[in-house]
């Protein structure tokens, strides 16, 4: 096991959401911006990198039979901190993300990853994994954050990026726009993958 | 209160903000357990029964454990100066009763409907991690709902996500003959027929009541 495997493989190989195609309610919902995307990303981020440390420090104490209900409550404290750490410093972004903030807790992603990794290994390589997927999720919001905003309003970070002539495809950043960028997407690394295996 | 505004929250909970199509919430058992119309009808059905018990568990816990007001049960119990103000607990107490509420259910119905069980058994665990579940009663306290609109709320999400969901597998067991290019074959191809769902239901937000 390597440390640069475990923290690369997020970014492409095992992305949360293209590969894994896990944690997808709030990768349709907040990426119709950049800024939203990059929050929720960061957000998510945190939360994960936490939790994947806490989780592997108590893995031999856990019992078997009740790992589930006490990876949520860890996972649902860091949420909160996240919570209300936003609320007081970016209120805008939470009013924005909305109910997605407290929703990180039944993210996939995070569950899985405590329940397929840190549950496992040790300390250190929980960190780069939780920090490798987070990522790799951030990346991921920010491709379809990118691709929506840019096309369904013409601007980028809150940027007009066209002139006056452009019209934009205003069903990207309605929720159908979400759906069927994430499922071009979706097929197009599909495509990608079929190709360099040949 | 009256019978009329239930009408709108019922219908605007199905069809204007439907839970999956226009709100993205529980997609990942949107996709995941689509493929088959029984499996969508079995899912379906766990998902209005444990949110309508959710909404109404999450109220009660909400207004009388939770919330900072002369009826909280705390403020009577140790006789303090003032209500305590637990909110900021709310996102860990809700995940833990709906946990302990989908275990509870999955015992119950374990115990009286055998048959029953047979056919939602399976899909129960995967509703304490369907973000639908959690996000209908956090969507009850934000819009500050009473007890039967949170009832009714929770009921008429469920039977949104339960619609949409049937109308996937129906479209699904047909792509499966379908000539589709073979890299959106799946999950791509099912994403795309969501986004075109979603404008249809997008028709809906044109629609007055009352």
């Amino acid at each position: 096991m390597s440390m640069t495997k475990e923290f690369f493989k997020g970014f492409y190989a095992e992305n949360p959401v293209f590969r894994l195609v896990l944690g997808l309610c709030p990768t349709l919902a907040v990426s119709n911006s950049v800024q939203n995307a990059i929050g929720m990303g960061a957000a998510a981020t945190f939360v994960l990198v936490c939790s994947n440390v806490i989780i592997s420090l108590i893995r031999n104490m856990v019992p078997k039979k009740i790992r589930i209900p006490i990876y949520i409550v860890v996972i649902a404290t860091f949420v909160t901190i996240v919570d209300l750490a936003m609320a007081g410093f970016a209120p805008d972004l939470h009013k924005s993300l909305g109910i997605f903030v407290p929703l990180i807790v039944v993210n996939c992603i995070i569950l899985g990853r405590a329940e397929a990794f840190a549950g496992k290994n040790s300390v250190f390589y929980s960190l780069l994994d939780g920090l490798g997927m987070g990522i790799g999720f951030m990346l991921a919001l920010t491709l379809l954050g990118v691709t929506r905003e840019l096309l369904g309003d013409g601007k980028l970070w809150g940027v007009p990026v066209f002139g006056s002539g452009f019209e934009p495809v205003l069903i990207l950043i309605l929720p159908p726009g979400a759906f069927l960028t994430l499922g071009l997407y979706l097929g197009f690394f599909n495509w990608i993958d079929k190709k360099t295996k040949k | 209160m009256e019978v009329k505004s239930l009408f709108i929250i019922a219908i605007s909970s199905i069809f204007i903000n439907n839970f999956v199509l226009s709100r993205f919430l529980g997609i990942c058992p949107y996709i995941g357990v689509s493929k088959k119309i029984d499996s969508a009808i079995g899912m379906g059905f766990a998902v209005v029964f444990v949110m309508t018990l959710a909404s109404m568990a999450t109220w009660l816990i909400n207004n009388f454990l939770l919330k900072p007001s002369p009826s909280n049960l705390f403020y009577h119990l140790f006789s303090a100066k003032e209500p305590p103000d637990l909110m900021f607990l709310k996102t860990i107490a809700f995940i833990l009763v709906i946990a302990a509420l989908v275990q509870f259910v999955e015992m119950v119905i374990q115990k009286l409907s055998p048959g029953l069980y047979r056919s939602l058994g399976i899909y129960l665990p995967l509703i304490t991690t369907n973000c639908a579940i959690l996000g209908v009663t956090i969507l009850n306290l934000d819009l500050n709902y009473s007890f039967i609109e949170s009832i009714v709320h929770g009921f008429s999400a469920g039977v949104g996500f339960t619609l949409a969901l049937i109308l996937m597998a129906g479209i699904r067991e047909r792509l499966e003959l379908a000539p589709i290019p073979e890299a959106l074959k799946g999950i791509p191809i099912a994403f795309i027929m969501a986004g075109l769902m979603s404008i249809a239901f997008l028709g809906f937000s044109g629609l007055k009541i009352g």
